[in-house]
This record gives structure tokens, C-alpha cells and sequence, in this order.
């Protein structure tokens, strides 16, 4: 297979045989559930699975150890399930807190080293070189993107614009005057970078941009070609969260198609969240990770809500980790709407799919009777605007076709004025359920 | 012979309307004359302006997307009759209207009625060479 540029390898792990790799797995997992064992909360649910280190025998085995969730976090509010003394962290990051309370994660220094080391490998794999220039546009804080990502990039000896993030004519600016190669950002940041730099008459010629990694949400693959398109640059997905590490957990390579888990630190699972039992090979589930060199924070099978399915079939970069596809979803977006299954993902993949609509949307749900009432509301591109009604109407009705035949159920399709519905930095806000804030 | 109209996009939402009205107001712009087409979901306002660019600038400069095209305006006898005269040529030329809109002129005795065509040239040319009266910006805003 032919790449669209060379092909490197940051760490030879990431090439081991399945069979090297599984006897890595299994001895870092025993040292894993050891270590976990000193934290409270741990040691008290591996006694309530009546597990013990030693009955790891094998890399199945790991399915008797007891599970963990977010509320696990919370519960041990701030920082309860630290394996090490405080005096050895060296740093603490939080989660995103997109649903409440914020929770906290600690880091060792060899955990940072581990953390920058993983960044390293995924930006790598996408192109990276060490005479790049990287400009970041992660918000630099308790979130796990911006320095996460910074020190990746510093260990593979490139350069950082620690942009942080806010203030897009600026960014443009900054990427321009210094000639970035490189982006790092969420992509639907990206987007409204694209959107500031046409308002600015900058096509994608008039940016220096070769390559983005994007991070932080899902997004579509229809969104990486349009992303693609309006800034001239090959885009790249990876994936993390904080409660296993931050960025870094996987990422994708030149073949972009799934994300390589790195597996020598990380094992994944891919579970009915109903069930909790493995899903069938190649099926979407709730990923599950467990981390394996986590010094600071071990987590044992950190249920992540998130869904998406995983690929074992060989991939021509030579990578051995298992793929994982684009998240489509979250165990917890999930909107159930009529009895339909709707994640807000596929309302995006719609829009994206016709032209004129801009990949900027509010979903609204409510239930005035007994029926589910969705009412998506769309931007529309200034230049698709007709003073013809026939004109508009057909593209209000391509978008309700659309999202009608992607998710399955009919929708209201509002047009809104272009720039009228809020932008976000980092997650987008996009689903409004009234639903919720009514007794049933 | 052709006059620059200007549309404007509205959200269905009280108060869109009035915004884009006060907006012109505020830069000293008067309207001749409006035509609002509306659905459940969203309205388009046509406008004809005597300053169109300054009023484009002032409903962009508000937030308002507006777009510039050119309509036909032609000028018939205040009477029963009047209006279908011309759509008769329109007919019979196979013209297709996007849409119309109608206002009476500062004489008593004249109406003018704004057509929207696909090719705003070839229906000037056609309108007048069946003797309809097509009125320009000049005729419309000075009234010579």
C-alpha cells in the first residue's frame, strides 16, 4: 500500500506479534491489579469479585475483575484512588466535565513520561516530523488535550505554538505568520477556523497547514473531507480520555482506517452495555480499558460509555494494535426518540451530506403529546441563500430527507441565519431534551 | 430596465422582521415597497430600495443575509384589466414568473407590478416589444 507519506514508527512496541504482545499484556496486567489492590476502592471491589492478583492467569481472566465508572470517580472525590503517596504525583489534570462535577486524574512523572510517549507515537503515525511546527489549539488547563498533546509533540522534537484556544482570526493569524505545518485542535474547531479563514477571502492555499490531529469529540468521516477540503491538510483521529490517560489511548495511522489501540499499555474490551458481555467480533459496543503501566492511577476496566467496534484484521502500516473505528456515539447521547435509537452524530453526517447547509445544528426534543417532537435547527451557508422560495424550500426539504433517511425518524428542519447558532471550542453543546425536565 | 432588489433571510422568530425595518430606518432608508414570503419554518423579504448597496451594507452590517437580484418592473393602468394585459404578453411569450408582487405608483391612475424571471433581459426585451411599459430605477424613485 501506497501512503501519502512515509510510513515511520515511533516505538517498536507498537510492531510486536500478537503472541510477544499478549505475554506483555498478561504480565502488566498482573502488576496492574497489584497495584490497584493498594487503593481502598479497588482492594474492596476485587474482594467483592473474589479476585485476587494471582487468579490472573491469562488475558481472559480480566473479565472476572470488577468494572469502573465515572461515578466511581466521583465518589472518591478528589483525587481517593491514588495507588501512589501524594508526594510522588507529578501532575493533575481533570476531566472535560461535560456531564457535571468535574473528576480529578493524577500523573507520576513516569506516568507523563509514559502519557508524552504514547502522544509521540499516534502523531507519528500521522505525519509528524521532528523539523515540524505544531500549533495547538486545545485549551491549555485541567483538560488533557493541551498539554497532553504539547509534550507528545515536544518528544517527538518538533516545534509547539501553544496557541491555547479562543480568538480564531488570531489563530490564523499566528498559523500563517509562522507557518505552521501542523494542527491540533477539535474538529469542530477546525471547521470554524475553516469558516473565519473564508470570511477572510483565505483559501486553502493561503495556509501553511500539511496535517491535523483532532481530538476530544467524535466527529464524521464526511466532516474529515470537508475539513480536508477548506483547509488543504490530511486529517488524522485520535482518541483518549482522561479517566485512562488523555489523548494517546489510540490513534490513527496513514491507512486511516480505525484508530491503533496501543495495547502494550491499554487493554480494550468491547461490551453489550446492557449485558456487559463482549459483543460479537467486529460489532459496536461500550468500550471498556484497562491501563497496564498506569503508575499514579491505575484503572481497571473503566467502562467509557463510548461506542464504537474494533477491527482485528492486519493493517499495511505494519501496526499491530487493534483498530478501533470512529466513536459513533455515547451510551449516554444517545437520544432515544420514538423509540429509535438517534445519536446526534448522524444528524451531523446528514447535514454534511448536503450543500448548502453549514455542519453547524441545535437538536431540540420535546414531547408536546405522547410523541417525541424533534426539531433540528440548521445554519445555512450565505451563498446557498436564494431570494427564490422554491429555492430554499428544496434545500429544507434535502435536509429533512436526509436526516430522515440516516437516523430513521422524521424531524422539523428549522433554517437558521448563518453565525446564529452559538460555536463551541470544545465539545459542542448540540442536544436541548425538554423531555427530561418533565415527569413522565 | 431592470431594477435591484434586495432579499433578505428571516428567521420565523417575533421580532426578525423588525429588527431588519429598524435597521433601515436607523440609516435614514426609505422602502418603496416589500413583498414577505413566509413558510412555518423561515420568511424571505424583498425589498426595492432607492440606495440598495447602503441598505445591503446596513441589513449585513446587522447580521442579516441579504442577496441582489434583478426584477422587472412595469407600469399598467390603475383599471380592471390592467394587470391581466401583461401577463397575457407573459404568457404568450413563455415567460416563467418566479414570483410577483404589486403596488400602486404615486399617480392615481398607474399600478406597478415587480416581476421575478429566470432571464430578467430577455423579458425586458420581450415585455417591450409587445408595447408593456417597463420602468426603470429612475422612473420608479424620481417618477420621470
Amino acid at each position: 500500500m501506497m501512503f501519502a507519506f512515509e510510513n515511520r514508527i515511533w516505538d517498536r512496541n507498537e510492531t510486536l506479534s500478537r503472541e510477544d504482545l499478549e505475554s506483555l499484556q498478561l504480565a502488566r496486567l498482573r502488576q496492574t491489579v497489584e497495584r490497584a489492590a493498594n487503593v481502598p476502592f479497588y482492594r474492596n471491589a476485587l474482594a467483592r469479585a473474589r479476585v485476587t492478583p494471582k487468579d490472573i492467569r491469562s488475558l481472559d481472566d480480566i473479565r472476572r475483575l470488577p468494572m469502573t465508572v465515572k461515578d466511581d470517580m466521583r465518589n472518591n472525590y478528589p483525587l481517593g484512588l491514588l495507588a501512589t503517596p501524594m508526594e510522588d504525583i507529578a501532575r493533575v489534570h481533570g476531566s472535560s466535565g461535560t456531564t457535571g462535577k468535574p473528576t480529578f486524574v493524577a500523573y507520576s512523572k513516569g506516568d507523563l513520561d509514559t502519557w508524552a510517549g504514547l502522544c509521540a507515537r499516534f502523531l507519528t503515525a500521522g505525519g509528524l516530523l521532528p523539523s515540524h511546527l505544531v500549533h495547538i489549539c486545545f485549551g491549555y488547563g485541567l483538560f488533557t488535550g493541551g498539554f497532553g498533546l504539547h509534550y507528545g509533540v515536544e518528544k517527538v522534537g518538533a516545534a509547539v505554538v501553544p496557541a491555547s484556544s479562543g480568538n480564531t482570526p488570531r489563530q490564523i493569524m499566528l498559523i500563517r505568520d509562522l507557518g505552521a505545518q501542523v494542527l491540533v485542535s477539535t474538529p469542530s474547531y477546525a471547521l470554524n477556523i475553516a469558516e473565519v479563514a473564508r470570511a477572510q477571502g483565505l483559501g486553502p492555499d493561503d495556509l501553511p497547514l500539511k496535517f491535523a490531529h483532532f481530538g476530544g469529540e467524535p466527529w464524521t468521516e464526511d466532516m474529515r473531507i470537508r475539513i480536508e477540503k477548506e483547509l488543504g491538510l490530511l486529517a488524522f483521529n485520535n482518541y483518549g480520555l482522561s479517566e485512562v490517560i488523555g489523548p494517546g489511548v489510540s490513534g490513527e495511522c496513514a491507512a486511516r482506517n480505525g484508530m491503533h489501540v496501543q495495547e502494550d499499555h491499554f487493554i480494550v474490551e468491547c461490551i453489550d452495555p446492557d449485558t456487559l458481555e463482549p459483543v460479537k467480533e467486529g460489532e459496536g459496543g461500550e468500550l471498556v480499558f484497562t491501563s497496564l503501566t498506569k503508575e499514579a492511577m491505575p484503572v481497571l476496566r473503566y467502562r467509557t460509555r463510548d461506542i464504537a467496534c474494533l477491527d482485528r484484521a492486519p493493517c499495511p502500516c505494519g501496526r499491530t494494535g487493534v483498530r478501533m473505528g470512529r466513536i459513533v456515539g455515547r451510551t449516554d447521547d444517545m437520544l432515544i426518540i420514538r423509540g429509535v435509537n438517534v445519536f446526534p452524530s448522524q444528524i451531523e453526517e446528514a447535514l454534511l451530506r448536503v450543500e448548502g447547509a453549514a455542519p453547524h445544528y441545535v437538536i431540540e426534543i420535546d414531547r408536546p403529546g405522547s410523541l417525541d417532537q424533534v426539531t433540528v435547527r440548521v445554519e445555512v451557508l450565505p451563498e446557498s441563500f436564494s431570494d427564490k422560495m422554491s429555492v430554499m424550500q428544496i434545500l429544507h426539504d434535502r435536509i429533512d430527507r436526509e436526516i430522515q433517511s440516516i437516523t430513521g425518524i422524521r424531524v422539523k428542519v428549522e433554517l437558521a441565519a448563518p453565525q446564529t447558532i452559538e460555536r463551541s471550542v470544545g465539545k459542542a453543546k448540540r442536544v436541548i431534551d425538554h423531555r427530561a425536565a418533565k415527569p413522565v | 430596465m431592470k431594477i435591484n432588489q434586495l432579499s433578505l433571510f428571516l428567521e420565523n422568530k417575533p421580532g426578525h422582521l423588525r429588527s431588519a425595518c429598524k435597521a433601515l430606518a436607523g440609516a435614514g432608508i426609505n422602502i418603496l415597497t416589500l413583498s414577505l414570503a413566509d413558510t412555518q419554518q423561515f420568511g424571505i423579504l424583498r425589498l426595492i430600495v432607492k440606495e440598495w448597496q447602503k441598505a445591503k451594507s446596513v441589513l449585513e452590517e446587522a447580521g442579516g443575509v441579504v442577496k441582489v437580484t434583478e426584477v422587472v418592473a412595469t407600469e399598467v393602468a390603475d383599471k380592471p384589466g390592467g394587470m391581466a394585459q401583461v401577463l397575457e404578453v407573459i404568457d404568450q411569450a413563455g415567460l416563467n414568473i418566479e414570483y410577483m408582487y404589486a403596488f400602486t405608483f404615486r399617480r392615481n391612475d398607474k399600478a406597478v407590478l415587480v416581476f421575478r424571471f429566470d432571464d430578467a433581459d430577455a423579458a425586458v426585451s420581450k415585455l417591450s416589444a409587445a408595447g408593456i411599459k417597463v420602468i426603470g430605477s429612475k422612473e420608479l424613485f424620481e417618477g420621470k
